[in-house]
C-alpha cells in the first residue's frame, strides 16, 4: 500500500512538472485512437477527422489533393491515416495532432492501397502509370515499383482489387489483361510476382476475412473469378457462372465495390453486374444460395461486423437508397432513405451503428442498427468514403 | 411559376423550329443538374476533374478533334464492350451536345446540387 501510494505520489508529482513545462502550449488531453475514423470531403480535397463515441467531428484536415475516389488505410497503431488520392497523393496524416506528417504523390492516377501484415508497407494500387508501389510505411520512402505490364510489348494494365495477404503479400487485378497476381513483399526490395489468367474485365476484388479466398468481380461476363490462396496451383475458378442467364444487362452507372465486408455467416453476399441483384455463395462449396432482387445496381453491399444483416447501397441515379439484408432469411427487411446521393457506409467496430455519407445533402447520418432509427447528424461537405480506426486490424482492408 | 412561364415562352421558338443543338441548351437549373452529374456521377469513373479514372479523361486536350457528334452518341448510346453506360432516359440528345461543348471548352466547376445550396450555406 505505502509503495504504491509513494509510487502515485511521483507520478503525480512528474505530471505537474509536465504541465508545467508544457504550460505555455495548448494542453493537449491523452486520448486513444481506437474511436476514431475520418470523412473525406471530397469536393474540397479535406479530411474530416472524427471520434464515433460521441459522435463527433474533433478536426478537419486539407492540402490533400484530388480526392474524388479517395481511399484509406490504417498504421497499425491506428495513429496514422494514410490517404490514396486519385491524383496518386498519398498523405499520411496524424490523427491526433490533426496534421500532415507527410505526402508524396507517387503516380499521375490511383485507386487505393492497402497495408502490410506487418504494419511496415503501403502499397498504392495505380491506374496510370498502371501497376503496385511499395512504400516504407514510416517514411513514405518508395521500395519496389512493380509495373502491371502484359503482352508482349511492354503495355501496362490499370490495377484494381488490392488486398493485403497474410507474409506481406499482396493480390491484386488487372483490368485490362484479364489477370490476378500476387506479389510477394516479405523482401520489399526484391519484390516476386506470380500470375493467375483470370475472367473478363475484373473491376474489383475482396478478400475473405482469413486470407484465404480472394474474389474478383468482372464485368465482362456473367460470374465472377476466384482463386484459393491455401491452393495457388490449382487456379483461378469461375463462381455463379452465367448469374446473368443470358439476359440483357442493365446499364451500370457506377461500378461496385468490393471488400471483405461481403462475407456473413459463411456466406459471400456479392452485388450482380447489370443486375439489380445480391447474389449469395457458400464459400468453399461455391454453390449459389440466393439472389436477392433489390432496388437498383448495388455498389457496397456490406455485413455489419456480427453477419446478421447485410446493408446495400446503389448506384446513380437510384442512390438515395439503402436496404438491409437479414441473412437468416436472405430477404430485405428494410428500407431507408438516408438523403441524397448516399455513396459509402463505414460499420462501428462492433456494429451497434453505422455512419452513410448523403452527399448531395452535405451530411454524414448515424444510425442505431438494432432499430435502424436516426441518432444524430453531421455536417460535411460533400461527404464519400467514412473509415474507421478499427480497419487498421482487419486483413484486406 | 412566373418563373416557368418565362422559360416556356423563351424555349417555344426552339421548340417549333428545328435548330441546331447549341440553339437548344438546357436551361439554368437543367444546366446546374447536368454540371453536378458530370462533375460527381460520372467522375465516380472519369474523375472529379475529368482527368480519367477507370474511364478516360475528359479534358479539353484530349477530346481536341474528336468530332463531336462521336462523343453525343458515347453519352446517349454508351460503348459497348465497355464500362461506359447508356445515359439514354437521364440525358438527351441536345443535353448530351450541351455537355461535350462544355467538356470541349473545359467543363464548368460544380455548383452543386439543385437546392443543397441552402443546406451547405446555412449549415
Amino acid at each position: 500500500m505505502i509503495p504504491g501510494s509513494k509510487v502515485k505520489r511521483a507520478a503525480l508529482a512528474v505530471s505537474m512538472l509536465l504541465l508545467s513545462a508544457c504550460a505555455s502550449q495548448q494542453p493537449v488531453a491523452l486520448r486513444g485512437t481506437g474511436d476514431l475514423g475520418v470523412v473525406v470531403e471530397r469536393a474540397t480535397g479535406q479530411l474530416q477527422v472524427i471520434e464515433t463515441t460521441h459522435r463527433r467531428a474533433l478536426a478537419q484536415v486539407s492540402g490533400l489533393g484530388d480526392l474524388s475516389h479517395a481511399s484509406v488505410v490504417f498504421s497499425r497503431d491506428s495513429r496514422y491515416a494514410y490517404v490514396f488520392g486519385r491524383d496518386g497523393g498519398l498523405t499520411k496524416v496524424d490523427l491526433l495532432t490533426a496534421t500532415i506528417a507527410n505526402r508524396v504523390v507517387q503516380a499521375g492516377n490511383a485507386i487505393g492501397g492497402g497495408i502490410s501484415q506487418d504494419g511496415r508497407i503501403l502499397v498504392a494500387q495505380n491506374y496510370e502509370p498502371g501497376g503496385i508501389k511499395a512504400f516504407d510505411a514510416d517514411t513514405l520512402e518508395l521500395l519496389a515499383d512493380v509495373p502491371a505490364t502484359y503482352g508482349t510489348d511492354g503495355k501496362r494494365s490499370k490495377v484494381v482489387g488490392l488486398a493485403d495477404l497474410p507474409g506481406n503479400r499482396f493480390v491484386y487485378s488487372l483490368f485490362d489483361a484479364n489477370e490476378i497476381r500476387v506479389t510477394d513483399l516479405s523482401d520489399p526490395r526484391h519484390p516476386k510476382t506470380e500470375r493467375y489468367p483470370s475472367g473478363k474485365q475484373p473491376y474489383d476484388a475482396l478478400v475473405t476475412p482469413d486470407g484465404r479466398y480472394y474474389i474478383a468481380g468482372l464485368f465482362g461476363e456473367d460470374g465472377l473469378s476466384m482463386l484459393d490462396l491455401w491452393h495457388p496451383e490449382e487456379g483461378v475458378r469461375t463462381i455463379l457462372p452465367g448469374y446473368g442467364r443470358g439476359e440483357q444487362a442493365l446499364p451500370v452507372y457506377k461500378m461496385p465495390h468490393l471488400r471483405g465486408w461481403a462475407v456473413a455467416a459463411g456466406r459471400a453476399y456479392l452485388p450482380a453486374i447489370g443486375r439489380h441483384e445480391v447474389l449469395v455463395v457458400e464459400l468453399g462449396s461455391w454453390k449459389e444460395v440466393a439472389r436477392i432482387p433489390v432496388k437498383s445496381q448495388p455498389v457496397f453491399v456490406m455485413a455489419r461486423p456480427d453477419g446478421r444483416e447485410v446493408w446495400v447501397n446503389f448506384a446513380f441515379p437510384d442512390n438515395s437508397w439503402i436496404q438491409v439484408i437479414d441473412t437468416v432469411g436472405n430477404a430485405i427487411v428494410d428500407t431507408l432513405q438516408p438523403g441524397r446521393a448516399i455513396l459509402h457506409m463505414e460499420f462501428a467496430p462492433k456494429g451497434e451503428e453505422v455512419w452513410v455519407s448523403a452527399r448531395d445533402d452535405n451530411k454524414v447520418v448515424i444510425y442505431g442498427t438494432a432499430k435502424r432509427d436516426k441518432r444524430a447528424e453531421l455536417p460535411a461537405a460533400s461527404p464519400s468514403g467514412i473509415f474507421f480506426t478499427s480497419r487498421a486490424f482487419r486483413t484486406g482492408f | 411559376m412566373f418563373c416557368r412561364s418565362i422559360l416556356i415562352a423563351a424555349f417555344l421558338p426552339a421548340l417549333v423550329f428545328p435548330v441546331h443543338a447549341q440553339d437548344t441548351a438546357p436551361d439554368d437549373k437543367r444546366q446546374r443538374e447536368l454540371v453536378h452529374m458530370v462533375r460527381q456521377d460520372c467522375g465516380s469513373c472519369h474523375g472529379l476533374t475529368l482527368q480519367g479514372g477507370l474511364g478516360p479523361a475528359l479534358t479539353p486536350a484530349t477530346l481536341r478533334g474528336k468530332p463531336s457528334e462521336g462523343l453525343v452518341a458515347t453519352i446517349v448510346n454508351g460503348r459497348p464492350g465497355t464500362p461506359m453506360p447508356p445515359f439514354r432516359g437521364l440525358v438527351d440528345e441536345s443535353e448530351a451536345a450541351w455537355i461535350v461543348e462544355r467538356l470541349v471548352d473545359g467543363f464548368p466547376a460544380d455548383g452543386g446540387p439543385e437546392s443543397a445550396q441552402q443546406t451547405a450555406d446555412t449549415r
